[in-house]
């Protein structure tokens, strides 16, 4: 291929050249024909690898200009610091439950029979400098890496942004929502403190309540009958080598479709459905991004150093005939344990075959309402009998049906969540925990239902509002016309131009 | 790249400012460690260090970056997808799906080889068997604390609660017990049970019945045990019947007797499985 020199006027750091553009150079025309340092490396590698005429078409990518755009890439940050910090602890932590007596600094179990792999995050947070801001920033990480997931999600729901053409990334967003909270769950169970080793009774309990096979992979996944030796190696292969492995190749397909099917975007000046307004991705995007990245790793530092989580040596060590009170999981997995708590003590036997009373909120109604979510799409285009592509997304007024039954969702999240500390709540409430727990029976069952009316009418109530207005002449939306400044001062009209 | 301008080196002073910060947070971070660590001050010189780059590159991209919005076309719907390819690639298909023979006898092969893969999976752990139906208990083991030494009755008061083990196994996942001691008459066991509650001691399985957590709390005035993880209750009175929360089978009872130097032995194992339920429970 021949690339010959660009036209002096085309040079510069490669940002499109808007159409009024005519900054002066100030590089005088005799001296802009001798190729800079910085082109020579370029040209260095465009002559053996032939990527500049991709990388020129990729760096004009546009991305839409919106800060709910950014919450996907915030998870993706935290990941991305997840990664960096979870290495570190690796080389450190021990993934052996085979019993040694803890001889360190921390006074209080000095002599205590505790796992190899208890002693070994006792040794990193006590001993190693910076060891324990190092877990602390994974810690909290990972919180906020399933935060932003969901906080993508929840744009991504309430904005229709999951519609033709879209519903296979979709699919894959959800995958990797599943994989997080995989990470999430067996990264908890390391430590092999008090609280992870309760937590592993209950995930063990749940696999053990599901007919016919229950009893084989509890016993296939934990290596034997509850508690084994073994089950840290393996939850460490998973939480370091499998899951991970399938994360970063599904958030690279998740990217990758992405970038096929290019950014929706809001309805806006200048948006349409047949094209993206926004900043390109090189110089505007990157820059943003690449602060981004670094405000969310100073964040995640501060709040890590700062504020404790997972005081290990608090909880002590797990032994399998104590549990303590009060006893929450991460936020993520809370929506389980209050399902779990708020459970029926009900436990059939059909026809031989007995339903455990966790089957039915640990595996069933989990199972329900992730496969509503993950089928959500095709739901939705059933209902609507709508099929077409969208790339603008909808405010959430304009579509009650889609935004009630998500609200809807978030209430029955944020009850069960609620409901897995009711042993907080009745203690600041002054109240019986019995009486707390019937509250969340009804309210689990009242609470959709009401959230799902109010919230349909309220959005109707807007969209209808809207219409009319529309109709009678009534403007309320300002006449959009998107003025553009150029370099040299003058502006245009995007809306015309486009 | 814009042109300088009094307010771009402004802004470029103030990016500079930033990256500054980070770079001295950065050099004060490793002083600090050096001279002997302190995990909150790495943490705000490391945070700063990371926020000083990031403000700065924000700041640079707001301010002298080129915030023009561009607008990009899409491709036409009709342009994504090619029918024509689509039915080029059904052809090729054809030549496959036509040998419907070799179709189902390579799915058979498939079948096969999906069942000798099964093996190394199923060598990852022992066949559950008759593993959750019984615990190390057995008739004549007397009951030990975690130190290995045997519970006497006249360590426990009446009201008063101990975690015992069987003896050989101390800290047993599936044999850990309750020993509790109420007032003789006030327990309601029934008829059949009321031999294994000599003198008002009862033995329960610790392990809660709904999700197997160590029933860790004792209502002593109320003789309810509550397992703390979901609050599954259970009374002590009525042969450890579940009264409230997710659990829906009573703790096992453990049958017990006094020897005559106060120790407590086993008259059997469990008479039904301990911990959480599976579909076969009922099969003991």
């Amino acid at each position: 291929m021949a690339d010959g020199q660009q036209p002096a006027g085309a040079s510069g750091p490669g940002a499109p050249v808007p159409a009024e553009s005519n900054a002066p150079e100030r590089v005088p025309a005799t001296e802009s024909e001798r190729p800079t340092e910085l082109e020579r490396v370029v040209s260095w590698f465009d002559t053996r690898l032939g990527l500049a005429t991709t990388a020129r078409v990729a760096m004009r990518k546009v991305f839409p200009d919106h800060w709910s755009f950014l919450l996907g890439e915030v998870a993706l940050f935290a990941f991305v610091i997840l990664v960096l910090t979870g290495t570190y602890l690796t080389l450190f932590y021990t993934p052996d439950g085979r019993q040694v007596t803890y001889q360190g600094p921390y006074q209080t179990l000095q002599g205590a029979s505790v796992s190899a792999a208890y002693a070994s995050v006792m040794r990193l947070s006590f001993e190693v400098e910076a060891g324990l801001l190092m877990r602390q920033v994974h810690h909290w990480t990972a919180l906020v890496f399933l935060g932003a997931i969901a906080a993508h999600l929840a744009r991504i729901f309430f904005t229709g942004a999951f519609r033709r053409p879209r519903e296979v990334n979709y699919l894959v967003g959800i995958g990797l929502l599943l994989l997080a909270l995989g990470e999430g769950i067996t990264g908890y169970s390391l430590p092999d403190d008090l609280l992870s080793g309760t937590g592993l009774r209950i995930i063990d309990s749940v696999i053990l309540s599901v007919p016919f096979v229950g009893p084989w992979v509890a016993s296939l996944f934990f290596g034997g009958t509850f508690p084994t030796v073994g089950i840290l190696s393996r939850l460490f292969v998973f939480h370091v080598m499998l899951l991970p492995g399938l994360l970063i190749g599904g958030v690279t397909v998740h990217l990758l479709v992405l970038w096929l099917q290019k950014h929706t975007q809001y309805r806006g000046p200048g948006a349409r459905e047949g094209n993206v307004v926004g900043l390109p991705f090189w110089p505007g995007q990157v820059f943003r991004s690449a602060g981004l990245f670094f405000l969310t790793a100073a964040v995640m530092t501060l709040v890590a150093g700062l504020i404790q989580i997972n005081p290990v040596w608090l909880y002590g060590p797990y032994v399998p005939y104590v549990a303590t009170v009060p006893a929450q999981p991460d936020w993520y997995v809370g929506w389980l344990e209050g399902a779990l708590r708020l459970g029926l003590p009900i436990e059939p036997t059909i026809l031989g075959v007995t339903i455990p009373s966790p089957f039915v909120p640990g595996v069933l109604i989990p199972g329900i309402l992730v496969g509503i979510l993950a089928l959500w799409p095709f739901l939705e285009a059933r209902l609507t009998h709508d099929r077409a592509e969208h790339n603008l997304l909808d405010p959430p007024w304009r579509t009650p049906i889609r935004t009630a039954t998500g609200a809807a969702g978030v209430a029955v999240f944020l009850l069960l969540t609620l409901a897995g500390g009711n042993d907080v709540l009745a203690v600041m409430l002054d109240m019986p925990v019995e009486s707390v727990t019937m509250a969340f029976r009804v309210l689990l069952i009242v609470a959709p239902v009401v959230t799902w009316l109010v919230v349909y009418r309220m959005a109707r109530d807007v969209r209808d509002g809207y219409e009319r207005r529309a109709r009678t002449g009534t403007k309320p939306e300002p006449p959009a016309v998107l003025l553009v400044r150029g370099a040299s001062g003058g502006f245009r009209d995007m809306e015309n131009e486009s | 790249m814009s042109q300088s301008t009094p307010e771009t080196s402004r802004v470029e002073r103030r990016i500079a400012l930033s990256f500054g910060i980070s770079m001295i947070a950065g050099f004060a971070l490793l002083a600090v460690y050096l001279s002997g660590g302190q995990t909150q001050l790495e943490a705000i010189l490391l945070a700063v260090s990371l926020g000083g780059i990031g403000v700065g590159i924000i700041l640079w991209s707001q301010r002298l970056l080129p915030t023009e919005l561009h607008v990009e076309q899409r491709h036409p719907a009709a342009e994504v997808g090619n029918p024509e390819a689509v039915r080029e690639i059904v052809a090729e298909e054809g030549a496959i799906t036509r040998r419907s023979l070799l179709i189902r006898a390579l799915g058979g092969a498939f079948a096969g080889l999906a069942a000798a893969l099964a093996i190394p999976v199923l060598s990852l752990g022992p066949a559950p068997g008759r593993s959750l139906f019984h615990t190390p208990w057995r008739s004549g083991l007397r009951m030990v604390g975690l130190d290995g030494k045997p519970i006497k009755a006249g360590d426990v008061p009446v009201g008063g609660i101990v975690t015992g083990f069987p003896e050989g196994v101390p800290g047993s996942a599936d044999g850990q017990a309750l020993l509790i001691r109420v007032e003789p008459g006030l327990l309601r066991l029934a008829a059949d049970r009321m031999a294994w509650a000599p003198d008002g001691y009862v033995a329960y399985s610790k392990l809660c019945t709904h999700a197997g957590c160590p029933v860790g709390l004792y209502r002593s005035l109320e003789h309810r045990l509550i397992c703390p993880c979901h609050q599954s209750t259970f009374d002590v009175l009525d042969g450890a019947q579940p009264v409230f929360g997710p659990a829906a089978r009573p703790l096992p009872q453990l049958p017990i007797r006094i020897e005559a130097d106060g120790t407590i032995v086993a008259l059997s194992d469990f008479t039904e499985p301990v911990g959480p339920a599976f579909w076969n429970i009922h099969d003991g």
